[in-house]
């Protein structure tokens, strides 16, 4: 974001009943960002030459896959029918479940929620979890039926289901189209007339809420702050209540959406410091910031750590990137806290990290930030879960790493982590959303009915859904089924290593864990899938699933049968020889399991794979 | 001393055939044979300046088409050779020859210059394969020009292009046979491939038509071998076939890394001399190459000192092809480094093993089985 000339003259001194701060949740798609943008524009925040659809997707990622990926916030002004100008506060948040935590932590810096439900769809998985979430962080609600110029929209249907499925009152829910702008007059007056004003102490010891901070190439760090107490000033000296750290302000100021400088931020407003932060370990979200000389007495409760559910290897293409891999890994965690990474070595791949996400969408999102914001090639080794160990010494061993698997005559047994699953489906698709929960050994919790549509929550093991499940329940619903889970223990299983062995070596980043009655199976699939990949070589290739020792599936890539050219060459030896050179050059990107050599490109597609 | 052999370019063709990305062009408004003709004699005699008297075993006619040039600057290009270099008793004198009446009728001419052997540029016997590959000439053509040859110079070679759009090994061997019977002691069968900037690049790409089946042109392959050898002809290189004896000399060079003269647009030299492997390319535009001839007496563009380990790797590249394989001195001697740095000693053992090469009286031997497979194999064995 580049700084630019404030649009008016900033207002910092706000008096709390005219600030409103809220979030906007909602299932995926059902219209935050599109709420968010007719927010901005109706209040005339932004210009209306500059306005652009879901503006606060900033990122080119989120643009193209049309998702909201980080929470934004906006602070705007609104003329309300009482006569008063009040701030408006508004921070859009992704509706994905693999981006939960960026909406708890929003949550934790407003006071009330607009629940955003799609008219036409009605209440789905997401709906619940986030609404859940800001039950849970004492907000006030406004429930807000979007899309009702769709033909499709059942605006009282969908009420009726609120009621029932979350038990909030909907009768003032406020029926709008945030495409077509219909009644976001109606919304801006709820949010005044409905929700609470924040409540601070101007007088009390600088006490503010660090909610996110990011890496700016202009700034340097930034950090967005939500004030409790007391305000925060440019030139103050703050102190980080977790480690005492102090830093002097540099630049405080709000968001327009664009970054405008404040000369300071007051007791219940929103807005964003620098102070010449240089790492991921200055900045802790969750942290309470405070003055150095005049400290607070006690820290916020700040947030529950996120606990990543999916690890795995993300490696560089080329060895000589690693340092620049680090770099960009301290960068993209300052931006995403939910994201945790540890170096580690693999015999297949060299140096790297193994990195934990809350998901497989945030998998997939962060390596591909790190491919285009740090322009690094990538390769992810198979995602696993983290599996607990419990040695026959007694000693429980957490393994993030299915290579790291010590001698099984050394476990006693292993525990897997279950997840409650809930999945909103419409009858007709309801059988074959159970199907496939019993065929991943989910155990069923409750099945029960609003109208024409089921709301299954089963028990599964995580293992089974990191893979392809997401797509799975996509495609068997035709796109119809939503999907939300939480973390539900950790239990038993009868789970087995299973390694892949390449020309007899094993490949230390395609081994996976599975359960032993899918070890055939996924063995056979992967084996497969490899020898398609893998180019035909000089020698023949033996490739093989193992669990132990003993071999479940094998495949052979026969050699090559023919690679000359009967060709007329002449006296040109230089165009043959440069060919060659060329080969030789291409070898680089190949891994060399003894004589055999592996492209690069092949372990990346069989790393894709669906399992 | 090591002999040279000596190539000499022309770059002109009647037509453009669609599948060569040879340095060959077409001049409607005609060429100027005596501009050329002098041209090339000036550079002759400028190398030969260079490079002092050395015994001469060969002398080739490339193109293009060289069947398009007058006899008489043939002639004169033969007997300058024979002034500058001590020629071989049995030197080896080639001339590419397109199979059409107007050059057929040349080839006494030719004979009388100095030529002692000719590689006709039949292609196919087949009508249809033959329009495919855009000639200008038909089978009948082909086949007449053949016994007119045979009957002329007492060495003969045909060049035939296989593994063809379409193209079944059944009937690749008949062709093949009916070849064989046109009693040559030398034949180059090549493999029909797309080379970018010809028209063929383009049409492949956009689909129009497609090669066969790497593992069908591995199988048509072994089926030339199998068919050649019926007839006495060995493969004694990837693509070229021979009685026992009758082994093209100049080509030889080639792959055994000897030193030749590269004169003409484009044509393309390696000389060892006083430990330092020289390495010429001339400039591909006709007219151009003529032009820098005239003005500095040579039309070189780039001239460059192979390194020790560039000049080993060539070596290779090129002796691998041969049956006979390659001797480990000589390499040595050729590139002025040690085998063991040319090669990667482990993978030479599991190449060995693996049967794809084989020590053969102290030579390095591609067997079949590695030959074949030559393009993949060089890029593990060489360092
Ligand atoms: N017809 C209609 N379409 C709408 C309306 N509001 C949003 N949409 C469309 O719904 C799609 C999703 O809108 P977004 O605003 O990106 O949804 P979101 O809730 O922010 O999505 P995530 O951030 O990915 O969770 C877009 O194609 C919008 O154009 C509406 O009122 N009517
Ligand atoms: C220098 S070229 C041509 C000589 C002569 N002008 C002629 O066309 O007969 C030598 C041989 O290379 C072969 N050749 C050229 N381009 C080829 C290609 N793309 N694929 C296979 N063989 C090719 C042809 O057999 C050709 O006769
Ligand atoms: S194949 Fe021969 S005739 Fe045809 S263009 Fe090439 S050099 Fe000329
Ligand atoms: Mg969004």
């Amino acid at each position: 974001m580049i700084q630019a000339p404030p649009d008016r003259a900033p207002m910092t001194d706000t008096p709390l009943n005219r600030i409103r701060n809220f979030s906007i949740v909602a299932h995926i798609d059902h219209g935050k960002s599109t709420l968010a943008d007719r927010l901005i524009q109706s209040t005339g925040t932004v210009a209306l030459r500059d306005m652009k659809e879901q503006m606060l997707d900033s990122m080119d990622i989120e643009r193209e896959r049309g998702i909201t990926i980080k929470a934004q916030t906006v602070r705007i002004h609104y003329k309300a029918q009482d006569g008063e100008t009040y701030v408006l506060n508004l921070m859009d948040t992704p509706g994905h479940v693999d981006f939960a935590y960026e909406v708890s932590r929003s949550l934790a810096a407003c006071e009330g929620s607009l629940l955003v439900v799609d008219a036409s769809q009605g209440v789905e998985a997401q709906t619940l979890a986030n609404v859940y979430q800001a039950i849970d962080a004492n907000h006030e609600i406004v429930p807000v039926l979007n899309k009702i110029d769709l033909p499709a929209a059942e605006p009282e249907r969908v009420k009726q289901q609120i009621e029932d499925v979350i038990g909030l009152d909907a009768s003032q829910a406020v029926e709008i189209s945030a495409k077509t702008g219909l009644n976001i007059e109606g919304v801006l007056e709820a949010i005044v007339t409905r929700l609470p004003p924040p409540t601070g102490d101007a007088k009390a010891p600088t006490k503010a809420l660090l909610v996110d901070s990011w890496y700016d190439s202009y700034l340097g760090v930034v950090i967005l702050v939500r004030i409790k107490d007391g305000h925060l000033r440019k030139g103050q000296k703050i102190r980080m209540m977790s480690n005492g750290a102090t830093y002097t302000v540099d630049q405080v100021g709000v968001f327009t959406p664009k970054m405008v400088p404040v000369d300071s931020l007051g007791p219940g407003e929103m807005g964003y410091l620098t102070a010449a932060m240089k790492t991921v370990a200055d900045t802790s979200v969750g942290d309470t910031i405070t003055d150095d000389r005049n400290p607070a007495a006690e820290a916020l409760p700040g947030f529950k750590d996120s606990i990543p559910v999916v690890w795995c290897g993300l490696y560089p293409v080329d060895a000589d990137d690693f340092d620049k891999l680090r770099d960009a890994l301290g960068k993209l965690r300052l931006n995403d806290s939910s994201f945790h990474y540890e170096q580690e070595t693999s015999l297949a791949l060299g140096l790297g990290y193994r990195c934990g996400f809350l998901g497989l969408l945030h998998l997939e999102i962060i390596q591909e930030r790190l491919s285009r914001e740090f322009n690094l090639e990538l390769i992810a080794t198979a995602p696993s879960v983290v599996y607990k160990l419990r040695m026959n010494s007694g000693e429980v061993e957490e393994l993030h790493n299915p290579a790291d698997m010590p001698d099984p005559t050394r476990i006693a047994a292993i525990e897997e982590p279950w997840i409650k699953a809930t999945v909103f489906v419409p009858d007709e698709h309801l059988g074959a959303i159970l199907t496939l929960c019993n065929e991943r050994r989910g155990q069923q919790v409750e099945l029960t009915y609003v109208g024409t549509r089921a709301m299954a929550v089963y028990r599964l093991p995580l293992n089974e859904v990191v893979f392809d499940f997401y797509d799975r329940l996509k495609s068997v619903s035709r796109g119809y089924a939503s999907f939300d889970y939480v973390m539900d223990g950790y239990a038993e299983s009868d789970l087995v290593k299973i390694s892949i062995l390449v020309n007899n070596e094993p490949v230390d980043a395609l081994s996976f864990m599975a359960h032993r009655s899918a070890a055939d199976k996924r063995g056979r699939q992967i084996c497969e899938k490899l020898k398609e990949l893998i180019p035909r070589q000089l020698f023949k290739i033996p490739i093989q699933a193992a669990i132990g020792g003993r071999v479940i599936a094998r495949e052979t890539i026969s050699a090559l049968s023919k690679d000359v050219t009967a060709k007329c060459y002449g006296g040109d030896i230089s165009r043959k020889r440069k060919l060659l050179d060329k080969q030789k050059e291409g070898k680089k990107k190949m891994r060399q399991f003894g004589k055999v050599e592996i492209p690069q490109s092949a372990f990346i597609a069989a790393l894709k794979m669906d399992a | 001393m090591e002999p040279l052999a000596l190539y000499l370019h022309w770059p002109f063709c009647a037509s453009k055939c669609p599948y060569c990305d040879f340095n060959s062009h077409v001049r409607e408004g005609g060429v100027d044979h005596a501009r050329f003709r002098a041209a090339l004699r000036r550079e002759l005699a400028h190398e030969a300046a260079r490079l002092g008297r050395r015994p001469l075993a060969s002398i080739f006619f490339g193109g293009g088409t060289p069947s398009l040039m007058e006899p008489e600057t043939v002639a004169a290009l033969i007997a300058d050779a024979r002034a500058h270099f001590d020629a071989a008793p049995d030197m080896e004198v080639t001339l590419e020859a397109n199979p059409t009446s107007v050059e057929t009728d040349k080839l006494r001419a030719f004979a009388q210059a100095g030529v002692n052997r000719a590689s006709l540029g039949v292609q196919s016997l087949d009508a249809e394969a033959l329009r495919f590959l855009g000639r200008q000439h038909d089978a009948p053509h082909a086949v007449a020009a053949l016994e007119k040859a045979r009957a002329i110079f007492p060495r003969l070679s045909f060049d035939l292009i296989y593994a063809r759009p379409g193209q079944e090994e059944a009937a690749w061997r008949a062709e093949l046979r009916q070849a064989l019977a046109l009693a040559a002691d030398h034949l180059s069968l090549y493999q029909l491939t797309i080379e970018p900037g010809t028209r063929f690049f383009t049409e492949h790409a956009r689909g129009a038509f497609a090669l066969p089946a790497e593992d069908d042109a591995a199988r048509m392959y072994e089926a030339t071998a199998e068919e050649a050898a019926r007839h006495g002809l060995a493969a004694y290189e990837v693509s070229n076939y021979a009685k026992p004896g009758a082994e093209s000399r100049h080509n030889l060079a080639y792959w055994r890394y000897g030193d030749y003269l590269g004169i003409g647009p484009g044509a393309h030299q390696r000389v060892l001399a006083e430990g330092e492997m020289h390495a010429i390319r001339r400039h591909r535009a006709p007219e151009e190459w003529a032009a820098r001839v005239e003005q500095h007496g040579h039309g070189a563009v780039e001239s460059t000192t192979l390194t020790p380990a560039e000049r080993g790797r060539e070596a290779m590249l090129m002796g691998l092809r041969l049956a006979e394989g390659v001797d480990p001195a000589r390499v040595e001697a050729r590139a002025g480094l040690a085998f063991a740095r040319i090669v990667d000693a482990a993978m030479l053992t599991a190449l060995l093993e693996e049967g794809y090469l084989e020590w053969v009286e102290g030579r390095l031997v591609a067997t079949i089985e590695g030959r074949v497979r030559l393009d993949a194999l060089l890029p593990v064995l060489l360092r």
